[in-house]
């Protein structure tokens, strides 16, 4: 056991505790109410707003996931910087509109609004359970941070010290969120993310001096994993992987119910663009951090026997633990160990809510129990947030991964189903209810299908074109075939005069703004 | 120029960075290097910074 840096953590762990606690009585209102619990009453300004969004980014997927691709696979993993890069851009014209049409209508997920958009229950139904269940992965690669940074403070071997720290992780997660809905994340976000500064400011500096510098990292290498693969012999290679999945990423993200969900907390349009418009600085950081992958090959953890138990249990995945352990005193490989775990426990809890805010508006209110209190709701809200991390464990379980960031593909494949019922549909309605439905659905099925044909183990699809083989993302490669569907559907469904559903939102909602 | 027109003006300035790092093979190299950094890297490093520039002019003339 290492006990300078388990006691770092717990103290931390104690802090952020306290926090939340703190929060549940920040601007007070009534937490066993739906919107106070999960919304946080829609009263987030710029700074608040710009933690919670930023949580969003900074996870258990750049701190563990992204520098473990990079430390196993090598330039493939640098994808995240294109993804993160393109991401802004793209909300910042895109998401104003979703906000402007939610406040007016009092919208608070994306089902909501495609609800009243198209008129169709149908639709919206679909649009709840697909975000529910990509969440789910999301979530599960959050509890792998957890997991493996517990693990990295002494516990290793088999059995029940083995299952151990994904145990806690988890139990840490449930009464959290359990306990004070999206204040606590909020507020305990400015803290982890002060953490987080520090640990990067300290890794990005300290480790590179200890290695002899950026120049020396680079070189010690491999040649073979410093670039992408070139296309040889009718196949593109990694060039093709590499943007298909930087593009689906970034596609994919904004869609999650957690990120409607920040972006609907904001309390104004101009409040969410000043936040596009700030975080590409996060990228920044992101690029330095997916740099830990290439240190923790420069200084030779993969084959310090110190370690090999934590990687032949954890492969990859241990790189940037072992990396601290190696560069750090104990105790602030505890601080960073508590960065990583707070820094996953937050955006995990953020997720969780939301999909469970969707499960209870969506689901439960809509088709189960129309006349619920909003005591009842808050409370389904509670259990259903329960329900969606066991479903993340379930992930954890049964899809035995090398590489972590293979969970957060697998949950993009799935959200980016609904880019045509949301995204599409802030512009126009010319697709049809019922056309969106089956293209979504089709989608899923494609999307999957591609993803299974990999055993799971990857969502890289090499697909077949003439003589060409493409690898690419399986959900860039599914969501042609949705959007496809949908129209041609949409077509036939109009040349048979088929019921289009009420829209319940008119043009200048879209523009709308409270400043 | 009219509020909309500006707007539109924008997003083809956000597609820039789309351009500048979705095709691989454009940057797919070790040289030129910078302070030992492949180009690779630095490239794409220096691409979140444009991109910044482009989001920050966008907010203050408040497309």
């Amino acid at each position: 056991m290492n006990w300078p840096a388990l006691i770092v953590f717990i103290l931390l762990f104690t802090l952020v505790t306290v926090v939340g606690f703190v929060a549940a009585r920040w601007r007070r209102g009534d937490l066993n109410h739906i919107n106070e619990w999960g919304l946080a009453g829609r009263r987030f300004g710029t700074v608040v707003t710009w933690f919670l969004l930023g949580g969003d980014l900074y996870t258990a997927y750049t701190f563990i996931a992204v520098p473990a691709l990079v430390f196993g696979a090598g330039a493939i993993g640098f994808f995240a910087l294109p993804y993160t890069l393109m991401v802004y851009p793209f909300v910042y014209v895109v998401f104003p509109r979703l906000w402007s049409v939610s406040h007016k209508h009092g919208y608070v997920t994306a089902s909501d609004f495609v609800r009243g958009r198209y008129g169709s229950g149908l639709l919206a139904l679909v649009v709840a359970i697909t975000g529910i269940l990509a969440t789910m992965p999301y979530i599960a690669l959050q509890l792998v941070g957890i997991q493996v940074v517990i693990a990295a403070m002494g516990f290793t071997g088999s059995g029940l010290v083995g299952d151990l720290p994904l145990i806690i992780a988890f139990v840490i997660l449930a009464a959290f969120t359990y306990t004070s809905g999206l204040r606590a994340p909020a507020l305990i976000a400015i803290v982890k993310d002060l953490l987080i500064y520090i640990v990067i400011i300290a890794a990005v500096i300290i480790i590179p001096m200890q290695l002899g510098g950026y120049a020396h990292i680079f070189s010690s290498i491999p040649a073979d994993k410093l670039l992408l693969k070139a296309p040889s012999g009718g196949n593109l290679g990694t060039y093709s992987a590499y943007a298909t999945l930087a593009l689906g990423s970034a596609l994919a993200l904004f869609l999650y119910p957690h990120c409607v969900n920040g972006v609907l907390s904001a309390s104004s349009r101009k409040v969410i663009k000043r936040n596009m418009s700030l975080l590409p600085a996060y990228s920044l950081v992101l690029a330095l951090i997916a740099l830990l992958g290439y240190m923790a090959v420069a200084a030779g953890v993969q084959h310090d026997p110190a370690y090999a138990g934590w990687f032949k249990q954890y492969g990859p995945n241990f790189a940037v633990p072992a990396l601290f352990l190696h560069s750090f005193p104990a105790w602030f490989a505890g601080v960073g160990f508590a960065a990583i775990a707070i820094g996953a426990l937050v955006p995990a809890a953020i997720m969780s809510i939301a999909s469970s805010n969707l499960f209870t508006r969506n689901i439960y209110k809509e088709y189960l129990k129309p006349n619920a209190t909003p005591a009842q709701e808050a409370r389904i809200a509670k259990l259903m947030s329960l329900i969606v991390k066991l479903g993340a464990l379930a992930f954890i379980l049964f899809l035995p991964g090398k590489y972590a960031i293979q969970l957060q593909l697998l949950g993009g494949v799935w959200i980016i189903q609904t880019l045509p019922a949301v995204v599409i549909g802030l512009y126009t309605r010319w697709l049809h209810r019922w056309a969106l439905v089956l293209g979504c659905l089709a989608g899923m099925l494609l999307g999957t299908g591609m993803v299974a044909s990999q055993h799971f183990t990857s969502s890289i699809y090499p697909l077949q074109v003439g003589g060409l083989t493409v690898p690419g993302y399986a959900a860039l490669y599914s969501l042609p075939v949705n959007i496809g569907i949908a129209v041609i559907l949409t077509v036939i469904l109009r040349a048979f005069k088929t019921p289009e559903g009420m829209d319940h939102t008119t043009p200048a909602d879209y523009e709308y703004d409270t400043e | 120029m009219t509020r909309v027109k500006r707007a539109c003006w924008y997003v083809v300035l956000f597609a820039i960075p789309y351009g500048g790092v979705l095709w691989a093979a454009l940057y797919n190299r070790m040289e030129p290097a910078l302070f030992g950094i492949p180009f690779f890297y630095w490239y794409q490093f220096a691409w979140i910074i444009v991109t910044a520039v482009i989001t920050a002019l966008a907010y203050f003339n408040k497309v």
